[in-house]
């Protein structure tokens, strides 16, 4: 995965709860391979109308913020399923960041997974990030994922919180699988020593 | 490259609990091989479920030339891409075929059990595993799938995760977590007449919200809990996603271990006492600590039905659907209208009484024989006025439900009788609610277009949805029943 370190580029404000994975990707397109790429799925269905033609008041199909690689949107972004898939859709669509005020569990690990940065910040935040992209599309927000800060031009910097481990696998871009394998001595250990207290939890028919 | 950050052996490996534990905390403590210092613990995993979803992760396992490191662990189940009628065809779509392909090959390749299309035990993953006895108190247990939560249940850990952690755990076999916060849902006193654990756990969505669980797992305790069904407690721990939990428990109790004993894969002779022991000891200590807790009054719960795109926009069935123009802030008055706008609905409409265009009965929240009973009791006798699929949660279900006549009231009734699968609720398999059709169901997400594009969802209990189908409304089944 791609490591996030700083990122300055504009943001697409989007006024909207609850955008669940559902909207994010529809789940008839999750048996779709990887490799044909998920970016046109992002939003499939909520980004056109009922005769399938782009909806031009949907803030992604507006060509003010086309590109533009920062979604901040309202609470409980990407709650629901645990379709990865809706992550790779976000980031196939260039989408490096989202901000939000709160994140679904399961999306908001996927996204770390994925070097996508999901950003806790209070909607009173959120309210001023959405003025500052409403006012001009063009206006960059800057990422600091190190010092932990967001910071719109010509404003003071906000921080936000983020686990350490989270911030070290997003800026390494880490496989953790081979973060675990690391530990395979301590793995065996517990397994051994778990069988040996409880056998009777492997099941056998 | 991996950050490098200490690790230390868990707390409970090293010596004995002092202070009072919850459910949680014991299973967390005893599955967790290591704790860093910034929090995280790579835990040990029990149980992992497969299904044609996993293919993402079992494609990233390929790629990297790892193994499933401990097949005997790991179980696949066919249920999300399925065909409902015309089994013996298979599927219509090539696409939806190779899904279900796809998982028969990983599992084949790595020596997982498969429970495939034609398996006599097939079904909905989350009804399989507890059927089969493979989900346990005390066990952490982890599939690909939100839904997971439902074997909280039988107080285990038991929550959904993505294809990245899926691959992790086939590879592994353990699971990096930050621990969560606890929240205990007390609800004291007795359920009424025709109120069910559907509409117990759409009560608490509605109150707390669709994140008001975020970061929490939640642990159902109270008079009203305790008096539920292993299927009732599993519907309720089921919708703890919709309420944005890590995962939802229920203490294991005598309900719990009688309707495991003798199930194909519990323990057996002198393991099952010894499981038994350990398991007596798994409920949380009298004087344990929530981070936060939450009393209900099991009395006050009425038969209560979604009226929006989210299971928190759910009210008493006497209730009427919301006015935006009442909330303050700006931000929440313009989402209730999008709802509003989306599902069709004016303001002040008594939601008792919006017509439907079709009724689904099925799905991991509420397709068991319990919930299959309910709503042919107030079938039985009567006729659908709407189209009415009911799918049973799995093969098992359907042979069961079909000893005891209720495939027979539900086709006297007019039903579509169907093979078990995710269905209508997942809408992957191409059972779909057509574009604008209102659908009462007794599923877990009324999210915009998750039954279909532009399909609109009233969540509701198995009983509800029934008395939808014989009025075409949404009904008080209070009112039908008496």
């Amino acid at each position: 995965m791609t490591p996030f370190d700083t990122l300055t580029a504009p943001a697409v404000p989007l006024r909207l709860a609850n955008v669940d994975t559902d909207q994010l990707l529809p789940g008839r397109f999750l048996r779709k391979p990887r490799s044909d790429g998920y970016d046109n799925y992002l939003f499939h269905d909520v980004r056109r109308g009922p005769d399938g033609t782009p909806r031009p008041d949907f803030p992604l199909n507006d060509p003010r913020w086309a590109g533009a690689p920062i979604l901040v949107a309202d609470r409980n972004f990407g709650g629901g399923s645990s379709r990865e898939g809706a992550v790779y859709a976000l980031v196939d669509a260039g989408i490096r960041a989202v901000i939000a005020p709160s994140f679904g569990d399961i999306f908001y690990s996927n996204a770390i997974k994925n070097g996508l940065l999901p950003i806790r910040l209070p909607i009173a935040e959120v309210e001023r990030l959405w003025a500052i992209a409403e006012a001009d599309s063009t206006a960059p927000l800057t990422i600091d994922l190190t010092a932990r800060t967001v910071r719109p031009a010509n404003a003071e910097p906000v921080g936000f919180e983020i686990d350490a481990f989270h911030r070290a696998c997003l800026l390494a871009g880490t496989d953790d699988i081979d973060l675990t394998l690391a530990h395979a001595d301590a793995l065996a250990g517990f397994e051994r020593a778990d069988h040996a207290a409880r056998s009777w939890r492997v099941p056998s028919a | 490259m991996a950050p490098a950050l200490a690790c230390r052996p868990a707390p409970a490996t090293l010596r004995p609990m002092a202070a009072p534990t919850t459910l949680f905390e014991k299973i967390w403590r005893q599955h967790c091989v290591v704790e860093r210092d910034d929090g995280q613990a790579l835990l040990w995993i029990d149980r992992h479920l497969c299904h044609e979803g996993s293919f993402h992760a079992f494609d990233k396992l390929a790629h990297s030339g790892r193994k499933v490191r401990r097949p005997d662990l790991t179980f696949a189940v066919a249920d999300h891409y399925v065909p409902t009628r015309d089994r013996a065809a298979g599927p219509r779509d090539p696409e939806i075929a190779t899904m279900i392909r796809l998982l028969g090959q990983n599992a084949a390749a790595n020596g997982v059990r498969l429970f495939g299309l034609d398996d006599p035990d097939q079904g909905i993953v989350h009804v399989v595993a507890p059927e089969l006895g493979l989900t346990q108190p005390g066990i952490t247990l982890v599939c690909g799938d939100s839904h997971t939560s439902t074997h909280g249940a039988f107080g285990a850990l038991a929550f959904g995760i993505g294809a990245s952690e899926v691959a992790h755990v086939l590879a592994t076999q353990a699971l990096w977590q930050k621990r969560p916060r606890t929240l205990r849902v007390s609800v004291d006193g007795r359920l009424g007449a025709h109120v069910t654990a559907k509409d117990l756990i759409l009560a608490v969505i509605a109150r707390i919200g669709a994140d008001g669980a975020a970061g929490h797992v939640v642990e159902y305790a109270g008079e009203a809990v305790r008096a539920l069904s292993m299927e009732a407690r599993m519907t309720v721990c089921n919708m703890t996603i919709e309420a944005g939990g890590r995962a939802g428990m229920i203490a294991p109790d005598d309900t719990t271990f009688d309707w495991l004993h003798g199930r194909r894969y519990a323990p057996k002779g002198a393991d099952w006492d010894a499981a038994l022991v350990d398991w007596r000891g798994l409920a949380s200590d009298p004087e344990a600590m929530f981070d936060r807790e939450i009393v209900l009054d099991a009395a006050a719960i009425a038969p209560t039905v979604t009226w929006g795109t989210s299971p928190e926009h759910a009210l008493p069935v006497t209730a009427t659907v919301p006015d935006p123009a009442a909330e303050p802030d700006a931000g929440r008055r313009a989402t209730l209208a999008a709802a509003l706008a989306y599902m069709d609905l004016a303001p002040g409409t008594p939601l008792d009484g919006i017509a439907v265009d079709r009724v689904f009965i099925g799905s991991c929240t509420n397709a068991r024989l319990d919930d299959l009973r309910a709503a042919a009791a107030v079938l039985k006798d009567r006729r659908a006025a709407v189209p009415l699929m009911v799918v049973p949660g799995s093969s098992a279900v359907k042979r069961a439900a079909e000893a005891e006549g209720l495939d027979r009231v539900f086709v006297a009734a007019g039903a579509e009788w169907l093979d078990s699968g995710c269905s209508m609720c997942a809408a992957t398999n191409g059972d779909m609610v057509a574009p604008g059709q209102r659908c009462a169901s007794t599923t877990n997400r009324n999210f915009r277009g998750r039954q279909g594009p532009g399909a609109r969802t009233h969540l509701m209990s198995p009983a509800m949805a029934a008395a939808a189908a014989v009025t075409g409304r949404i009904t008080d089944v209070r009112r039908l029943a008496s």
